[in-house]
């Protein structure tokens, strides 16, 4: 057996550091039999739509490449530009044992039993690539898709950007509408080599009764830039996942920026830590939750090894129903002298005062929680296409509805 | 018929009384200015016309173009045409002062064109009131009011916080929404207006003037006059004199 399969064997039953614990056995793998799908045929209008509220457009127009993975099976792979790889993990590896190096590096593969059970039972992923030197001006879009009640999901994902090459993926991770309960375990490791750029967009759109266990790691070389947007505006059962971004080369830039709201039931442990290790690497995390009832607690974690670096943590939340808890988290680790981190976090409720100026605009006490609530939760997103712009204003919009 | 009629209004704030009974009468057209040291109730009796939860109603009436308004909630009243400037209006986080100002016009006004002409643009794209100097400030609640274009124009000391180079655009924009280029016959507009230093009587010949004393009106007069009279013999004497 394998070093790794050995780590992963001894770790299936470890409790992860954050959020409820979950009994992997009380999901299912039996998945749908589906079939390769090269035309986007077997979606109907209404399924359609379900998917674009997750951001997935099912075309593979303006798009540089489409990946879809219903439950175990690969539904569509496709790269439409050159210079871009689109593959199944598993077919990747297959073609190229080298990239069995590049698994497990920057998410151990003995974290906890989620990553585990990646490595012991794994269905699929996507495997991403940008040539170096390649431009990626539209997006690659890619769906994680639970089409079967009860199914535990395993994907694992690697992205590599190449040296001075710039790439936007867009992720939807979301369930069949007829889909009641459900595992998604998603690993996802990320490599952006010297020069390059990548924007990473995720869109959470699960139901109600839906457990998340992302567990992402990032590597940002010499001058490279990463930027990760994660949206979750609908209701979820649990999500834990506090992915980590290693700044390992000089001037290497990140940001993290996230928008949660956390429904009655729904327990969100989000956040991000960044470890800076290279002199002249920036980094930014911005968090924005809101709680309509549920729980969710915030984390950032900044670590400056070594001086010259800057960094900036916010988090702020918004508790809108009063059994709502948003507990926040801000961590600053300087190890150097010469570091310059700062952080600010604030929680709270809409201020009266904020509400009476906007009713005396005229607007009624809904129309200005509404317009307060859609103002905090719109961070922008740069590189949406303008189809998913609109369903996340849109989406944004009924958050803040009969508040 | 009378833009704003006050009657007999008593006020407390978190069981504190602060207007004892306040009689007042604006008519059609007129602006009419309020008077008095800190804490005498001026902010209170304009936030009270505007009807913010905080200043409870104890006794009296407000009726506004003949309609009792008295327990009418905030946005009612606003619709109907009162308006307000803030003098510390709350920092609105990720709320565009653009979308405010659209949300003010609802769609009856041009507020680009408003923005455009008081080199207003660029913080159209802003977010409300973030950063913004006390000139800005006031520009920007100015041309809300503008854009909104109310019957009736309540301001709490519209001068305060603002620069030399700013007053002569807070006083052009006030006199436009008084619509102080019309002869006086044919003004619609009223205003309430709270000021220290009077100068914004250079902008719009108030007609009329009230100094306000513990929660009492209790004097009356020519704006200019009572101003100078309040200049030469402070505010205890006017209280006193009861004119």
């Amino acid at each position: 057996m394998s070093e790794i399969k050995d780590r992963a064997e001894r770790s299936a039953a470890k409790k992860a550091a954050f959020g409820s614990d979950l009994d992997l056995e009380a999901f299912s793998r039996q998945g749908g039999g589906w079939e390769y799908d090269p035309d986007f045929q077997q979606f109907a209008p209404e399924e359609r739509s379900h998917l674009l509220k997750a951001g997935i457009e099912l075309t593979d127009l303006e798009h540089a490449g489409t990946f879809l993975q219903a439950d175990a099976r690969i539904i569509h792979c496709r790269a439409n530009q050159e210079g871009v790889e689109v593959l199944p993990i598993t077919e990747a590896i297959a073609q190229r044992q080298e990239l069995n190096d590049l698994l497990w590096r920057l998410v151990p593969v003995d974290a906890d039993k989620y990553t585990a059970r990646a490595e012991l039972a794994l269905d699929n992923g996507y495997f991403i690539r940008a040539l170096p030197g390649v431009q990626v001006a539209e997006p690659v879009e890619s769906c994680l898709y639970i089409k079967t009640d009860r199914f535990s999901q395993h994907v694992h994902n690697l992205v590599i950007v190449e040296p001075g090459a710039s790439l936007h993926v867009i992720t939807g991770c979301t369930t069949h509408p007829g889909v009641r309960s459900g595992l998604h375990i998603g690993v996802s490791e990320f490599y952006v080599r010297r020069g390059g750029s990548l924007t990473f967009t995720m869109i959470h759109n699960w139901g109600e009764d839906i457990h998340v266990r992302p567990r992402t790691g990032v590597l940002v070389e010499e001058g490279g830039v990463f930027i990760s947007n994660y949206v979750l505006l609908r209701p979820v059962k649990t999500v834990q996942m506090y992915p980590t971004v290693t700044l390992a080369g000089e001037g290497a830039v990140t940001r993290l920026q996230s928008i949660f709201i956390a429904h009655p039931g729904c327990e969100l442990d989000v956040g991000g830590r960044v470890i800076l290790k290279a002199p002249h690497s920036r980094a930014e995390v911005i968090a924005r939750s809101l709680s309509l009832g549920g729980r969710c607690v915030s984390r950032g974690h900044l670590v400056g090894e070594v001086p010259e670096v800057k960094a900036h943590l916010e988090c702020r939340g918004l508790i809108l129903a009063p059994r709502g808890i948003i507990y926040a988290i801000p961590e600053l680790e300087g190890q150097a002298a010469g570091v310059d981190m700062s952080h600010e976090a604030a929680v709270g409720r809409i201020a009266a005062e904020e509400i009476e100026y906007l009713m005396a605009r005229g607007l009624d006490e809904e129309e200005a929680v509404s317009t307060i609530v859609r103002g905090f939760l719109s961070v922008k997103i740069e590189g949406l296409p303008p189809a998913l712009e609109e369903e996340l204003d849109k989406a944004i919009q009924e958050s803040g509805k009969g508040l | 018929m009378d833009m704003l009629t006050i009657h007999d209004l008593w006020v407390s704030i978190d069981g504190k009384e602060v207007l004892k009974g306040v009689n007042l009468d604006i008519p059609s057209g007129e602006t009419h200015i309020l008077f008095g040291k800190n804490g005498s109730g001026k902010s209170t009796l304009i936030m009270t016309l505007m009807g913010f939860e905080r200043y409870r109603v104890e006794q009296g009436e407000i009726r506004f173009r003949g309609q009792d308004i008295t327990r009418l909630p905030t946005f009612e009243r606003a619709r109907l045409g009162l308006g307000i400037a803030f003098q510390r209006p709350p920092t609105i986080r990720g709320v565009k002062t653009g979308d405010i100002f659209r949300a003010c016009s609802k769609g009856r006004v041009d507020y680009r064109a408003l923005a455009e002409a008081y080199d207003f643009t660029s913080f159209l794209d802003r977010e409300l009131n973030h950063g913004f100097s006390g000139g800005e400030i006031k520009r920007s609640e100015l041309l809300q009011l503008l854009a909104q274009d109310p019957w009736l124009v309540l301001l709490d000391e519209p001068e305060s916080g603002v620069d030399m180079e700013n007053l002569n655009v807070v006083g052009e924009i006030i006199g436009k929404l008084l619509q102080k280029d019309r002869r006086r016959d044919n003004r619609e507009k009223s205003g309430l207006i709270i000021t220290h230093t009077g100068f914004i009587l250079d902008y719009i010949n108030a007609d009329k003037a009230y100094i306000l004393n513990e929660g009492r009106l209790c004097c009356q007069g020519h704006p200019r006059e009572l101003l100078k009279d309040i200049k030469t013999f402070g505010y205890e004497e006017c209280a006193r004199c009861r004119r």
